[in-house]
C-alpha cells in the first residue's frame, strides 16, 4: 500500500470519526441547546412558576385582547397539542399578529398564565409577494394553492 | 489535478481567470442587487426588509462554503501534499470570514424589524458566531505557525495542525445547516432544499444572481490572493539566494 492511500484511510478516519463525536454530541444537547419551550413541553415536562424561559409558538386566531389601558395584551400560544395563556405588558413587533410565530420572554406566574416581559415574531420560511397572501404551500406538489386574498 | 498542483501552471490558468471572475461576478451582484431593490414585489408579512435576503443568503452561503474549500484543501494537503493546498487555505481564510461577518451583521439588521431584536442565542446564529470565531482562530493557528517556521515559512500554505483545525471545524458545518431543524430556533426552517423553494419566484429569482455573482467574485478573490502568496514566495526565495551569494 503507497503511503499516499494510508494517509488517505487515516485522515477519512479520522475525520468520519470527529463528525460522528460532533453530531452525537450535538444531538445530547438536543433539549439543552433548545431555544424556547413549546406549550407541549410545558404541558408534559412542568415549568416552575418564576423561573425564566423562553415560550414559543403560534398565537391562536382570535385570541388576541387588548385590554382597556391600551398597553396589555392577552392571547393563547399553542403548538397544536396544547395551550398557554399569556399576557404582555408593552410594544409587540410589527410581526406579531394571528396565526402567526411568536416567542415570549418571561415566567409563569402561580395561576398557570405566562407572564411575557419581552415578545419576538418569529415568521415562518415561506415569502410570497402581498397578492398572494392567504394561499398555502403544498408540500406533495410544491406548488402554492388555494386563493390568493381578494 | 496533479497538473494544477504545479505553481507555474496554476499561474498560467489563474491569471486570464481572475479578471474574468471579478468582473462577472461584480455584473452578476450589481444586476441581482438592483433587481432585488427594484423589481421584486415586497413580502406580504415582512414588506421590504425582505430585500436583505439577497446579500445574506449569498453571505451565509460563501462563509459555509469557505471553510469546506478550505477542509477540503486541508485534506489534499494531508494526503496528496500538494504544495498549492496550503497555499488555498491561506487564501480563502480572509474573505471567507469576511463573508460570515457580512451574514451575521445582515441578519442581525434584518432581524431587528422582524423579529424584534438584533441578536438571541439560538441555534443557528450562535453557530454562525462559532464559525467566525474559527475563522479568526485558523487566521490566527496559520501566522503563528509561519512565523515559528521563519523565513517564508511553510512555503507560503499552512502548517499542519493550521489543516488538522481546518478539518476539524468542519464538524461546525453540519450543526449550522441542521441547527433549525435539530433545535427550537427563532430562525426560520430552510425555505431551499431538495423538494423545492417556499419562497415565491417573484421574490426568488434576483437570489439566483447574487448568488451567482458573489461565488465568482470570491473565486476571484481567492485566486488573486494565491497569487499575491505565490509572488511572496518568488521573492523571499530571490532574497535568499541573494544573501548566500553576497
Amino acid at each position: 500500500m503507497k503511503s499516499k492511500h494510508q494517509r488517505l484511510i487515516l485522515a477519512l478516519a479520522a475525520l468520519v470519526a470527529i463528525i460522528a463525536a460532533g453530531l452525537l454530541a450535538a444531538s445530547a444537547l438536543k433539549d439543552e441547546a433548545a431555544y424556547f419551550y413549546v406549550p407541549n413541553d410545558v404541558k408534559t415536562k412542568g415549568v416552575e412558576p418564576g423561573k425564566a424561559v423562553r415560550l414559543g409558538g403560534m398565537v391562536e386566531k382570535g385570541s388576541l385582547r387588548h385590554e382597556a389601558d391600551g398597553v396589555t395584551i392577552r392571547f393563547t400560544v399553542t403548538d397544536g397539542k396544547a395551550q398557554v395563556a399569556v399576557t404582555f405588558k408593552g410594544i409587540a413587533p410589527d410581526l406579531f399578529r394571528e396565526g402567526s410565530g411568536v416567542v415570549a420572554e418571561g415566567a409563569f406566574d402561580t395561576q398557570g398564565t405566562f407572564v411575557a416581559s419581552n415578545l419576538l415574531a418569529k415568521h415562518d420560511e415561506r415569502y410570497m409577494p402581498r397578492e398572494m397572501e392567504g394561499m398555502q404551500y403544498d408540500e406533495t406538489t410544491h406548488q402554492m394553492k388555494g386563493a390568493p386574498k381578494p | 489535478m496533479h497538473a494544477f498542483a504545479n505553481p507555474a501552471k496554476f499561474l498560467s490558468l489563474a491569471r486570464p481567470l481572475t479578471p474574468w471572475l471579478f468582473w462577472l461576478g461584480l455584473t452578476l451582484i450589481l444586476a441581482g442587487a438592483a433587481c432585488g431593490l427594484f423589481l421584486t414585489p415586497a413580502d406580504y408579512l415582512q414588506g421590504d426588509s425582505v430585500r436583505i435576503m439577497y446579500i445574506h443568503v449569498p453571505a451565509a452561503w460563501l462563509g459555509m462554503g469557505g471553510w469546506s474549500s478550505m477542509a477540503i484543501a486541508a485534506l489534499v494537503q494531508m494526503v496528496w501534499r500538494h504544495p498549492l493546498a496550503g497555499v488555498a487555505g491561506r487564501a480563502i481564510a480572509v474573505p471567507g470570514a469576511l463573508f460570515t461577518a457580512i451574514c451575521l451583521a445582515t441578519g442581525s439588521i434584518w432581524g431587528r424589524p422582524t423579529w424584534g431584536t438584533w441578536w438571541e442565542w439560538d441555534g443557528r446564529m450562535t453557530s454562525m458566531l462559532v464559525l467566525l470565531f474559527l475563522y479568526f482562530g485558523y487566521i490566527a493557528l496559520a501566522r503563528a505557525s509561519a512565523e515559528q517556521a521563519g523565513g517564508i515559512g511553510d512555503n507560503g500554505g499552512v502548517s499542519r495542525v493550521t489543516a488538522i483545525f481546518a478539518l476539524v471545524g468542519a464538524v461546525n458545518l453540519p450543526i449550522i445547516n441542521r441547527s433549525v431543524v435539530w433545535w427550537n430556533s427563532l430562525h426560520q426552517g430552510p425555505s431551499i432544499t431538495m423538494r423545492g423553494s417556499t419562497i415565491d419566484s417573484a421574490i426568488l429569482w434576483p437570489l439566483g444572481l447574487t448568488m451567482m455573482g458573489f461565488s465568482l467574485w470570491f473565486g476571484a478573490i481567492v485566486l488573486m490572493r494565491m497569487r499575491a502568496i505565490l509572488a511572496q514566495n518568488k521573492v523571499e526565495a530571490r532574497l535568499a539566494r541573494r544573501a548566500r551569494e553576497a
